[in-house]
């Protein structure tokens, strides 16, 4: 049985695709199985961040409405072993994701995937809402901006009444916090919203932050999920994530403005 | 205080109305969440009984259910125009 996760924020453009990709390439990087589908309908745009959009052939919807198999519709990741992508439809059709169809093709996946990692769209329409429907667990992205804390508190009272788990009588299922496109000076100059405040404010665990990073944009314009590049800030903080995702105890980093340099502390002012 | 002074406050200040502002939207947006279904359109039309009487602001009407025990408690908040013209 895999351990379904969806990805999901609300507000748009906050790093849920970036997320995505990152977190289900560091599982497989540990050696779990590890299936990332892409839910925006219309708007497919995982492949592009895990550099596999020219071998898109079948996708998410084809394979719902059995037009092709889930083996001809998932893409193996070449760069990492037990990676595999299912892209999103391109079509117009907002219906196209019918709740017994996604319900199947994850159990389907879940017969010999460890995770499931669900990419959700932005909004709290369709598509955003059968990712997080099957879910065992969420990852809320979220920006420490105005919009995007209200929006993931929003998100946050869906995944408390709109998923199996509740209407099954279950308990809701557990969210984590991922604070991404953090910037540590804009927070000490008082100009951004801190990790305690946001933690403050959304009251949920923390999963991890992110900063603010030249190598996002690097990493998606080569097609590499970023948790690929090591050596940068933000792929070593996706790799904390992950740990911290499969139980490990890691300290938060990059969430300080950086000590000044041997000459800075000469003079220090 | 010009529009000038209002530039040159402290730039501190901007991260902490966020976190005021975000605080109070929440919490409403929350209450709004759990309450009943009825909520949204009752303030309406109890906003639309007030202005018969006294001209007030959309947001004069505030509505909080709290849970005491077994008994559920709808708190009402109107708050009017404080100088009579
Ligand atoms: N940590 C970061 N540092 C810098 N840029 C980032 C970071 N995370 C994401 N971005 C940038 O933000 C933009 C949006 O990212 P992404 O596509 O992952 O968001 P999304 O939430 O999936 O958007 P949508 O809601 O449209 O699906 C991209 O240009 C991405 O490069
Ligand atoms: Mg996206």
């Amino acid at each position: 049985m895999a351990r379904i996760v969806v990805i999901t924020s609300g507000k748009g453009g906050v790093g849920k695709t970036t997320t995505s990709a990152a977190i289900a390439t560091g599982l497989a990087l540990r050696g779990h199985k590890t299936a990332v589908i892409d839910f925006d309908v219309g708007l497919r745009n995982l492949d592009l961040i895990m550099g596999c959009e020219r071998r898109v052939v079948y996708d998410f919807v084809n394979v719902i409405n059995g037009d092709a198999n889930l083996k001809q519709a998932l893409i193996r990741d070449k760069r990492v072993d037990n990676l595999f992508i299912l892209p999103a439809s391109q079509t117009r059709d907002k219906d196209a994701l019918s709740q017994e169809g996604v319900e199947r093709v994850l159990n389907e996946l879940s017969e010999d995937f460890d995770f499931i990692v669900c990419d959700s769209p932005a909004g709290i329409e369709r598509g955003a809402l059968m990712a997080a429907y099957f879910a065992d667990e969420a990852i809320v992205v979220t920006n420490p901006e105005v919009s995007s804390v209200r929006d993931s508190d929003r998100i946050l009272g869906i995944l408390a009444s709109k998923t199996r788990k509740v209407e099954q009588g279950g308990d809701p299922i557990p969210g984590r916090l991922l604070l991404t496109r953090y910037a540590p000076e804009r927070v000490e100059r008082g100009e951004m919203l801190s990790i305690e405040d946001v933690g403050e404010i959304l009251a949920i665990d923390l999963l991890g932050v992110i900063p603010e990073s030249q190598a996002v944009l690097n990493a998606s314009n080569a097609g590499q999920p970023v948790v690929l590049d090591e050596e940068s800030d933000a792929g070593q903080a996706y790799q904390d994530a992950v740990a911290r995702f499969l139980g490990e105890e890691r300290p938060l980093r990059f969430v300080d403005v950086p000590k000044k340099g041997f000459f800075g502390r000469l003079f220090k002012g | 205080m010009g529009i000038f002074d209002y530039f040159r406050q402290p730039r501190q200040k901007s991260a902490s109305v966020a976190k005021e502002r975000l605080q109070i939207i929440v919490a409403r947006e929350r209450a709004a969440r759990s309450g009943p279904d009825y909520l949204p359109a009752m303030q309406q039309e109890l906003l639309q009984v007030i202005r018969k009487y006294v001209q007030v602001d959309d947001d004069a009407v505030q509505m909080n259910v709290d849970r005491e025990g077994d008994c559920e408690v709808l708190e009402l908040n109107i708050t009017l125009p404080d100088d009579k013209e």
